[in-house]
């Protein structure tokens, strides 16, 4: 990690500790320090950045267990505006996992819209006629219907009918350009928290003593936290590619099917080693593993990706596929 | 907690990448090498050796005076996983470019390192290494090869087991107790060059289960070695092998054993058309490769920087020797093929495939010796 990055995390790593639970003041505090809309082109209304910069402050913030809406916000609504060169509009905005109608500046239709109950303003896909254009729509004109992750993050349900749109342009960008954008963004997340899972269970084997010694000192829990560290270095240095990368498809693909497979072994192993201290909600690795099996499934799944890669090697060759 | 970062090539490499791709083209259009599994342990060809010496690809790293051609690390990476994943007979001169050259160069004296280093560049000069015994095998302090200081230089009594390529090889690095007993574990070992053949030096083969000469028994029966011929410090052989260790560990050989077969594999799917569950394990083993090629990278670039990464190579020796054992039993369950002994295409690259398997989690370490690294490595043992 170059010293810029460092810089970066261990600033991001400060305000997290500093705020505990409270993740409204924590979204403020964000807010305030510009990292709420890192990554963005300040010529929008961003704070500028690079993808690599923003993916620290994600990671870390997934690593934390905040529940703050930066991939989404950020990384996926300030892009979606970057691409068209629309401004960023004031208070939260969301963005849509769907496509919407768009006719006579007026949006219709059903959008998936993570953190929705805070937004106030959501971008989304939306075609108009034969063409795709990039819309920004007020939350409070459409009907918002709750439901959360299994980590309870709020994943909502806004409907909009005839709802006039407070800006629109078109656009090259698709949703599969979308999906991609997210797979690799979670596959940063799943980086942190799988990092966390790691962190906390170095340490509950180190200090839990059990038959007159720590866990560490048996020969089959060395294995397994072996094991552990093994998947969880494979995930983040997995996902540190393919931000390097760029978004390219293959790494994004090859990124998310490692985060989001690696995600089983992680929590089994994770949970295996706390006993059933891990399992009660007072304990935190409840919240680094459930949203590690929130977070695997979304924006594809492993076997969605590994579809998408096979495709890539049968295609173009196993070993160009491998190496790109 | 495991300290790797991910590295992205450059230009300069992806240039040098096209030029071995273009070389091992050719190469195969004359038919000078059939791709085969595990090919850096058991494909021995030195006139294909030779060739990859005249084109500049051994010694890379070694400094010009030696013979050598002053690349990067990164760039050797980059040669090195490409024929790997052809399937090229490198076996001659693997354990040579890969181990000793940068061994030698570290702790060699000047008159080591004229003797060995231009001919391990050119692809003339191979080499063994013994290391484990008949009591010594995951835990290599255990050894009894004794080194006796005698008048004209050291006198070698012992035995060495699996010794890889020891019965082509010009030379051999020799761990042996030159102090103390073999109580004393890490101290008093040290590293001899040995020159073969020599006449106190037996070279037995050991036939492994697929039948072939890979290994071998190599006995010492007081084998007189000139005083020249101790490698670095008396005393250090511990430390100077677990030096080597993340050289040893971390190459891209560590995953790619069977990526001939799985890119056979994939071929022979592309053209016969694949169903979804066979598109569903190639696109599942295509990310494992992936990212086990992204870490393998990222232990490379911590080697260039200078640094020792011994526990991160030891997790991507674990992971990556699991995975080409993965591959061989994806292919064997889907492809439908009878493994052939001996036969070309993808019933020969199985037939090595499941024959070596035994092999990729124990030699370099075994899975469960590399487990306890990483477990020590992250402060909990």
């Amino acid at each position: 990690m170059s010293d810029e990055l460092s810089d970066i995390r261990d600033a991001v790593d400060a305000i997290l500790s500093d705020h505990g639970d409270d993740n409204r003041a924590l979204w403020r505090t964000l807010g305030d320090t510009g990292f709420a809309l890192l990554g963005v082109p300040e010529e929008i209304g961003g704070s500028g950045g690079s993808l690599a910069e923003l993916a620290v402050v994600v990671r870390a913030a997934a690593h934390h267990g905040a529940a703050v809406p930066l991939a989404e916000s950020a990384g996926l609504a300030g892009w979606l505006l970057a691409q068209v060169g629309l401004p960023v509009p004031a208070g939260l905005v969301a963005v849509s996992l769907d496509e919407a109608r768009l006719g006579s500046g007026r949006l219709s239709g059903r959008c998936r819209v993570p953190w929705g109950r805070h937004a106030d303003h959501v971008v989304t896909l939306a075609r108009s006629d034969a063409a795709l254009r990039v819309a920004v729509v007020s939350v409070a004109g459409g009907e918002l219907a709750r439901a959360e992750n299994l980590a309870g993050e709020p994943r909502d349900v806004v409907t909009f009918k005839d709802v006039p749109v407070t800006a629109v342009a078109d656009t090259e960008i698709s949703s599969a350009d979308l999906r991609r954008r997210g797979a690799l963004l979670r596959s940063v997340q799943l980086a942190g928290a799988a990092g966390a899972v790691l962190e906390s269970t170095r340490r509950h084997v180190g200090e839990r003593v059990q038959f007159g010694r720590p866990l560490a000192r048996f020969q089959a829990v060395q294995q397994q936290l072996a094991a552990l560290a093994g998947q969880v270095t494979s995930i983040r240095v997995a996902a540190d590619a393919a931000v390097l990368g760029g978004e390219q498809e293959t790494a994004v693909a090859a990124a998310k099917a490692t985060a989001s497979a690696g995600a089983q072994a992680v929590t089994s192993i994770g949970h295996q080693l706390h006993g059933a201290l891990g399992y009660s909600t007072e304990h935190p690795l409840g919240s680094a593993t459930r949203r590690l099996w929130s977070w695997r499934e979304e924006f594809g799944n492993e076997a969605y990706w590994q579809d998408r890669l096979a495709a890539i090697a049968l295609g173009g060759g196993w070993w160009p596929t491998v190496t790109r | 907690m495991i300290d790797i970062s991910a590295h992205r090539l450059g230009e300069a490499e992806q240039q040098l990448r096209t030029e071995v791709r273009e070389f091992l083209a050719k190469e195969r259009a004359t038919e000078a090498f059939e791709p085969r599994c595990d090919a850096w342990m058991s494909s021995p060809d030195p006139a294909f050796s030779r060739r990859l010496g005249d084109r500049g690809w051994l010694g890379m790293t070694l400094p010009r005076r030696y013979g050598g051609h002053d690349r990067s690390p990164l760039e050797r990476f980059v040669v090195v996983e490409e024929l790997l994943a052809a399937g090229a007979p490198v076996a001659a001169h693997w354990i040579a470019d890969r181990q000793m050259a940068p061994s030698i160069l570290r702790h060699g004296t000047e008159e080591q390192r004229l003797r060995y280093l231009p001919g391990i560049a050119r692809g003339e000069c191979f080499f063994a290494i013994g290391m484990s015994e008949p009591d010594a095998g995951s835990d290599l302090a255990a050894v009894r090869t004794r080194a006796r200081e005698v008048a004209d230089g050291w006198e070698l009594t012992g035995t060495k087991l699996w010794t890889t390529g020891a019965h082509f090889a010009h030379a051999m690095v020799v761990l042996a107790r030159t102090d103390g007993t073999p109580e004393d574990r890490h101290t008093g070992l040290s590293q001899f060059v040995v020159d073969l053949p020599h006449p106190g030096i037996q070279v037995r083969p050991i036939v492994t289960i697929d039948g072939e000469h890979h290994f071998n028994e190599v006995v010492f029966d007081r084998a007189v070695i000139p005083g020249g011929a101790l490698l670095g410090e008396r005393g250090a052989g511990w430390s100077q092998v677990m030096a080597e260790l993340a050289d040893e560990r971390s190459g891209p050989e560590r995953f790619l054993s069977t990526a001939p077969l799985l890119a056979a594999w994939v071929a022979e799917t592309r053209d016969a058309g694949a169903d979804p569950v066979t598109t569903r394990e190639i696109g599942r083993l295509t990310a494992q490769a992936w990212a086990l090629r992204q870490l393998s990278l990222a232990v490379a670039a911590e080697l260039a920087r200078g640094r020792s990464p011994d526990v991160p190579a030891a997790l991507v020796k674990d992971l990556g020797s699991s995975f080409e054992g993965e591959v061989v039993e994806t292919v064997r369950r889907l492809a439908q093929v009878e493994p052939r002994r001996g036969a070309g295409g993808l019933a020969g690259l199985l037939a090595e495939g499941v024959l070596h398997s035994p092999a990729f989690t124990l030699r370099g370490g075994a899975s469960e010796v590399l487990r306890s690294v990483v477990a020590r490595g992250l402060g909990v043992r």
